[in-house]
């Protein structure tokens, strides 16, 4: 059996990244453009937190944490320190990794709801320094005059160019997320989630898988802060909260568990769906909440399992019509 | 180095019983359905702010608040049925989630009927201090402390003494053996979302003429009972407690000689540090897993 | 190699092993030696310490006291996943089985310390890795075809009917190419046509793979019928060792199981 050189995961990525630069054509204004830019930053986020908690079984309730440092670190060096942004970039994404890489050795150790408990007091942790250590972040006001992103002599002024480069960033996030799981990385990582003891047996050492993808999904969340920062120009504390972490566990659930595509479901459904609820003005919260439970209610296996079902009854129906 | 420090043991056993209670809650929702109910915070909120609009309302003050706790008791009672109960056989992951998609209908919901605004609650007797071992302690201070020992007693004889109780202790013990007993495990998840509701509500009740109330006040203080019940050993309700009163003392201290600023980062960090020693809270039994 | 070594060549040796539960001695200086190219059984009344002896060999549990050696070399001080890659790999009584993945999937699993790459290369799919990932593909459908699973290979394993979840554990292990091959109560919950088709199996594993075989279990049926070689465990320590037949006829081994109907 010869096997294709360009593999299937390459193809999917390929065309999924046609349908992300073909959105702009579809929109109406510029603002409908600024929220697909959200929605692909949140997108790399979820995609990664998916790898950690979908994947690997590892809740975590304080990524937010982590794109607060990817950004506040560009912010900080491409301003204060006046490095060039390349530079920001790096430090923010290996800043968010190593905090990481620190904090996964004795927070992986604890399990379900105890886990979940570390990370929650880890995230509001860091998002407290944010509003205190105000010498340095600017405290609950925010950090203003971050440089717009600009790279091997290229700025990204328009919002056109900066979709685009979040399209081509997302669809290699995506592309690494559907290689990574279909490799022994992912074999292992999803073997530890269903028994820690079979894949210990099978020689998984689990200790270091569990921080691999914790690192992976922390300097992911630190690669959308980076460029967050550099897309807005502006960041305050309230965008890194506890809130947000809760609402990257949200996009992870609803999408889909372990499903790379569902996570990318997941973060642009909840980041349009407070716009699009903007015409119902006061109740707005109240419908989303409410989206929020039914959703979950009528498609337990989130959005990427829905849309399976689908599809199989939309075959059997084509079939029962050809038969 | 140690000037006020009865002062801070006060206010902070004060918040603490708060949490405490709080946790509580968690507790009994864990016990019998194996859920963390991201909707505690508001079942506080929900006390605190019903309290004060049927205060407003003309209701005495007493009456007032009872109301308002068997309402939020009704509440809990609703989510059980309306939003937790269908979803019997989804992953708990699911579950905890609609438990946040029901604090966001309450926090909404409560946001348009009592608007945006800061409320407070008359302080149940007056607000002279008392002076006593250094510290000047509000009347309203005991009586959070009172109701808090007055609500643990009476649970303490409801697992005790009751035929409910222990049913529900069977059902956090083991589910299965439960059901084939008779108990009815649907029912205590009912109960029990009803009573974390009255714990609840009754802690919202008795904070708000302390630190006053707003719709959005639930979530800090969800995550506060999270903390206890978690510092005290998830599953253990006494040990929930106890770890609501070490968390309000750690936080009082901590606003007290750290910085009031990084007092919530204080004790989340002398929390994690425990974790990481004990990585199953402070009175919780390590799980003995068998291969 | 193994098929020219001396049958009686330890290839584990347990010496002098305790294992302690709070207050409660669940080993005390027990001894087991599993000779290279063999079949052996442990067997014992509830409550012996037999799983407990598989979780001292295979790192699941802390020893007190004692040594483990295999193949010579010392491995009672490594981890669960050091002491699989120098080739103990066992399956568990309570089924471990990876339920979302497919069963193809839960057998390349098996080979994670064989399939060498890194994750560079998994991100880049690059030949070499494409060509591990085949070799790894092809000895796992191996396996399966082996155990007489390979038709299922697509099936979500949790999908499996529970007798072919005991042989999908059982391809896993073997999957990692062990020199050891541990397998706790491997019949519980089989009928005896299954029971019977499992017996045929493990003297293949031993004859045909070449891999040695520890076996706990409860059915002496099977336990006769397989075994080269019986240690009997009875509280925590070792009550006697050797043939099926000489077990049979031990006065000691009768008087322990006596009252307990198997």
């Amino acid at each position: 059996m010869k096997r294709p050189v360009i593999g299937q995961s390459v193809v999917q990525a390929g065309l999924f990244l046609l349908l992300l630069l073909a959105v702009p054509a579809a929109l109406p204004n510029e603002y409908y453009l600024s929220i697909c830019i959200l929605g692909s930053l949140n997108a790399v986020i979820a995609v990664g937190l998916n790898l950690l908690m979908g994947y690997a079984g590892q809740v975590s309730l304080g990524h937010a944490a982590f794109y607060g440092l990817g950004a506040y670190a560009t912010a900080i060096a491409t301003t204060r320190f006046g490095l060039p942004i390349p530079v920001g970039m790096a430090a923010g994404v290996t800043l968010a990794a190593a905090v990481a890489w620190i904090v996964a050795a004795p927070t992986l150790r604890l399990k379900g709801n105890y886990l979940a408990m570390a990370t929650l007091g880890f995230g509001i942790i860091i998002s407290i320094v944010f509003n205190e250590a105000v010498d340095l972040t600017g405290g609950p006001s925010g950090y203003v005059g971050i440089p717009r992103l600009a790279l091997f002599g290229y700025t990204f002024e328009s919002d056109r160019s900066y979709y685009t480069l979040m399209a081509v960033v997302l669809a290699l996030v995506v592309l690494v997320a559907l290689h990574l799981m279909k490799s022994r990385t992912g074999r292992a990582l999803r073997a530890l989630h269903v028994s820690e003891k079979a894949a210990s047996s099978l020689g998984i050492d689990i200790a270091a898988h569990k921080r691999f993808v914790f690192v992976l999904s922390a300097a992911l969340a630190g690669l959308a802060g980076v460029l967050y920062a550099h897309y807005l120009s502006f960041i305050a504390p309230a965008s890194f909260g506890f809130s947000f972490s809760v609402q990257l566990v949200v996009m992870v659930v609803l999408g889909g568990m372990a499903s790379v595509w569902g996570s990318v479901a997941g973060a642009f459904f909840l980041t349009a769906l407070p716009e699009a609820l903007r015409e119902f003005e006061d109740i707005d919260i109240l419908v989303y909440g409410a989206i929020l439970v039914l959703t979950i209610m009528f498609l337990p296996d989130g959005l990427a399992g829905g849309l399976k079902r689908l599809g199989r009854k939309l075959r059997r129906v084509g079939v029962d019509h050809a038969g | 180095m140690f000037a006020g420090a009865p002062q801070y043991i006060v206010s902070g056993l004060t918040q603490g019983a708060a949490y405490g209670l709080i946790g509580l809650g968690f507790t009994m929702i864990f016990n019998t359905t194996g859920i963390i109910n991201f909707a505690q915070g508001e079942f506080v909120m929900l006390g605190g702010m019903l309290s004060v609009c049927l205060s407003v309302a003309g209701l005495p003050l007493p009456l007032a608040i009872v109301a308002a706790c068997l309402a939020t008791a009704v509440i809990g009672g609703l989510m059980e049925r309306l939003a937790i109960r269908p979803l019997a056989g989804a992953p708990p992951v699911n579950a905890v989630i609609i438990t946040i998609g029901v604090s966001i209908l309450l926090r909404g919901g409560a946001m348009l009927a009592f608007g945006k605004d800061t409320l407070a609650l008359p302080a149940f007797s007056g607000v002279k201090p008392i002076l006593a071992f250094g510290a000047a302690i509000q009347p309203q201070s005991l009586w959070v402390l009172a109701v808090t020992l007055a609500l643990l007693a009476a649970l303490k004889l409801f697992f005790t003494a009751t035929i409910q109780g222990k049913a529900m202790l069977a059902c956090a013990c083991q589910k299965k053996a439960a059901s084939l007993v008779g108990i009815s495990v649907a029912r205590m998840a009912l109960l029990s979302f009803a009573i974390s509701g009255l714990i609840g509500a009754t802690a919202g009740a008795i904070l708000a003429p302390i630190t006053m109330t707003a719709y959005d006040v639930g979530m800090m203080l969800g995550l506060k009972g999270f903390a206890a019940c978690i510092l005290g050993g998830l599953g253990n309700p006494f040990g929930a407690a106890a770890g609501g009163l070490i968390l309000g003392i750690l936080e009082s201290f901590g606003a007290g000689y750290v910085s009031s600023g990084y007092k919530d980062a204080f004790a989340f960090i002398v929390l994690l540090l425990l974790l990481f020693v004990k990585p199953s809270g402070l009175f919780g039994k390590a799980g003995v897993e068998r291969v | 190699m193994p098929a020219n070594t001396t049958p009686c060549a330890p290839l584990l040796d347990v010496s002098g092993a305790t294992v302690r539960f709070g207050g409660i001695h669940a080993l005390t200086e027990a001894d087991f030696t599993i000779a290279k190219g063999s079949v052996t059984a442990l067997i014992g009344p509830n409550g012996a310490g037999k799983t407990t002896m598989l979780n001292a060999i295979t790192g699941m549990v802390p020893l007190a006291g004692g040594a483990i050696t295999l193949d010579g070399t010392d491995i009672a001080g490594l981890p669960p996943q050091k002491r699989a890659a120098a080739g103990v790999v066992r399956t568990f009584q309570n089924l471990e089985v990876f339920t979302s993945m497919s069963v193809l999937e839960n057998v390349m699993t098996g080979r994670h310390a064989l399939t060498r790459y890194s994750i560079t290369a998994s991100l880049l799919r690059t030949p070499g890795f494409r060509r591990a990932e085949r070799a790894c593909r092809d000895a796992a459908m191996d396996c399966l075809e082996f155990v007489g699973l390979a038709e299922a290979a697509d099936t979500p394993a949790g999908d499996l009917p529970y007798g072919k979840q005991r042989l999908l554990e059982m391809a896993r292990a073997l999957a990692a190419e062990p020199k050891l091959l541990l397998l706790d109560e491997p019949a519980a919950g089989l009928n005896s046509k299954e029971t019977a088709q499992l017996g045929d199996l493990i003297r293949a594993v031993c004859d045909r793979r070449n891999v040695t075989v520890g076996l706990v279990e409860h059915d002496m049926e099977l336990v006769m019928a397989v075994s080269d070689h019986i240690t009997v465990l009875h509280f925590g320590r070792p009550l006697a060792a050797g043939t099926p037949d000489a077990i049979q006829a031990n006065p000691d081994v009768i008087k322990a199981y006596l009252g307990e109907d198997d």
